[in-house]
């Protein structure tokens, strides 16, 4: 029949008219400042600095080897070492960040800096709603910004954050029983009458 | 003064005659023109931004999404929001643009589409100037649209405006054709070219029901192919090759910006309106209402109703149709709505001139529906393309 084709379409867009004002479920629309889907965990917006414990500075895992700032390929990352020592995650004394600092405007999401850190000190957001009238300042992400605790890591990525708390906590262990020897070696080596002044405590940089 | 349902009625003619009494009596042609026009000049602009907003809701709601909801409730402060933003954009000429004609355009355009109200009878008593010739006057103001959008598509200097230009003007040539056609039977059977006497004459009633011209076998196929050409002439989807948003981007007013853009949107709409009240006065007994019972109810709200229904059928179609291809948008108005429209003449002479009862239904329906199968049949036909060769390419 002629025209039919032309009738069927009206039929359809009757249909999804009238339709969408009585199932709700036909609305795609997401009214998004007010409602939001709920985030996949493998979602990753830009890059933050996780911390342990309360304080944000003194937890801080990151010890400034600067490789994210090498390997970033937007070179949006600018980092500049301590002069002093602070003890790291595991418990060794390390560098760390004077200046941490993430231009998210020139940030491309890659993850890169993440897969490079040997330290699981930085990790990549979820947080996609930043907004700012700043577009320079505001987009400059400094380290007290960019700090994030190891609680909120667990909450954006539970599964990943459990790996690297059990990776971590494997090693400060190892830290710690290196240490134990150490201590047991040099109190035995004190106990002798003649100690070598050569033993050193093992909490060395290298890791 | 005692409110009857024909005061209701007269409330616009009775409130101007009043106002007239106000003015001395040499300035009163001038003043009579005014408060004709100055209603005009604001019921079909706010008519106009009632529509954008019914249009975005509804095509939404055809597509499962909300439309507009953020600007007061429901959307409806919409209009004011987009006037807003179109008043305060700046307005861009390209430096290579004929700076005359490209403002002159789109005024061209909103001054022949206000022209066009000059002769729609928007309730009893109410049409700005009764003309003797009055759809005459209507397609000859219509057809400056074409100088106007030529005018824009020429003067940018752009490429794809003057693709625009030339798609719209072919397109509207092309369909002016069939919708003056189509029309034809109605002053044959009302015998004048006067809006006014057109509709008086579809103003009786037989039992409850009116004698619009629609409700004859010629009526309605005359209808159907105005209602064609009409979209085809306001450039909507699916006839809106011209605008073509995803192939030359804006067509004819892609290098308008601001308010000038706003100007050129309007004019489309003005057009539109414009078109739909003449196919309500020609087809659809302009404001007279539909059933006798319902004629307490003043006549220009039977006219703007109908207007707002077929405003919605226009959003409906433009849901519904993807956009015809040129070959297809030309096969269309010659193969099909100007054979129809000539059959349809020739079927309104018959009908007028056989006696009344069923037998004059029969012969007609059966004379317009033959016609209607077989070219829709010609056109649904497969069309063979050959291989295009190159003369001088190799």
């Amino acid at each position: 029949m002629v025209g039919e084709g032309i009738l069927k379409g009206l039929a359809e867009t009757a249909r999804n008219f009238f339709g969408s004002y009585v199932s709700k479920e036909r609305l795609t629309t997401l009214q998004y400042p007010e409602e939001r889907l709920p985030q996949i965990e493998a979602a990753r917006s830009f890059p933050f600095l996780v911390f342990d414990g309360s304080d944000w500075h003194q937890g801080m895992r990151c010890v400034a080897c600067q490789i994210c700032e090498k390997e970033c390929p937007p070179k949006c990352i600018l980092i500049k070492k301590s002069a002093d020592k602070k003890p790291d995650a595991v418990g060794k004394p390390q560098f760390y960040p004077a200046v941490f600092a993430i231009d998210i405007s020139v940030c491309m999401s890659c993850q890169i800096c993440v897969e490079v850190c040997p330290f699981d000190a930085i990790k990549m957001d979820v947080d996609y709603d930043l907004p700012t009238d700043d577009r320079f300042g505001g987009l400059l992400f400094d380290k007290h910004r960019l700090a994030k605790s190891n609680q909120y890591y667990h909450q954006i990525h539970p599964t990943e954050a459990a790996a690297v708390d059990a990776a971590l906590a494997e090693a400060r262990t190892k830290v710690e029983a290196k240490a134990k020897v150490a201590a047991e070696a040099r109190a035995a080596a004190e106990a002798k009458p003649a100690p070598a002044p050569q033993a050193q405590p093992a909490d060395g940089e290298s890791r | 003064m005692i409110l009857t349902p024909q005061t209701f009625d007269q409330i616009f003619p009775i409130a101007k005659l009043w106002l007239l009494g106000f003015v001395p009596a040499g300035a009163q042609p001038l003043a009579s023109a005014i408060l004709s026009v100055v209603p005009v000049l604001i019921a079909f602009p706010l008519l106009f931004a009632i529509t954008t907003w019914l249009e975005r809701k509804g095509l939404g709601r055809m597509q499962n999404r909300l439309g507009p909801n953020r600007t007061g409730p429901f959307g409806l402060l919409q209009p004011i929001a987009d006037a807003v933003k179109s008043l305060t954009k700046e307005d861009i000429v390209p430096i290579t643009a004929d700076h005359v004609v490209h403002f002159l355009a789109p005024l061209v355009l909103v001054a022949a589409a206000f022209l066009a109200y000059a002769v729609l009878p928007i309730g009893r008593n109410m049409v700005i100037v009764n003309m003797n010739a009055g759809v005459l006057f209507f397609f000859a103001i219509g057809s400056t649209v074409e100088l106007s959008v030529f005018m824009a598509g020429w003067s940018s200097r752009s490429k794809y405006s003057l693709l625009g230009a030339m798609r719209a003007v072919a397109q509207m040539i092309s369909y002016e054709i069939p919708m003056v056609l189509a029309t034809i039977v109605i002053i044959m059977q009302a015998g004048s070219l006067s809006t006014v006497s057109i509709v008086d004459k579809q103003a009786g009633y037989t039992g409850i029901f009116p004698h619009w011209y629609v409700f004859t076998p010629w009526g309605i196929v005359g209808f159907a192919l105005f209602m064609i050409a009409a979209t085809a002439e306001s450039n909507r989807s699916p006839f809106d090759l011209p605008e073509g948003e995803s192939e030359i981007i804006a067509g004819y007013y892609i290098e308008y910006s601001g308010f000038k853009f706003a100007l050129f949107f309007l004019g489309e709409y003005l057009g539109m309106f414009a078109t739909s009240g003449l196919a309500i006065t020609l087809f659809l007994g302009g404001w007279s209402a539909p059933f006798s019972f319902l004629a307490w109810i003043p006549s220009y709200v039977w006219f703007f109703a109908k207007l707002l229904v077929l405003i919605a059928a226009f959003i409906w179609i433009r849901g519904t149709l993807p956009r015809l291809r040129m070959d297809q948008l030309m096969n269309l108005a010659w193969q099909y709505v100007l054979p129809m429209a000539l059959i349809n003449m020739l079927v309104a002479g018959i009908w007028h001139f056989m006696p009344t009862g069923p037998a004059r239904w029969l012969v007609c329906t059966a004379l317009l529906a033959a016609p209607c199968i077989l070219l829709s049949l010609a056109l649904k036909r497969k069309q063979r393309f050959q291989v295009r060769t190159y003369r001088f390419a190799e």
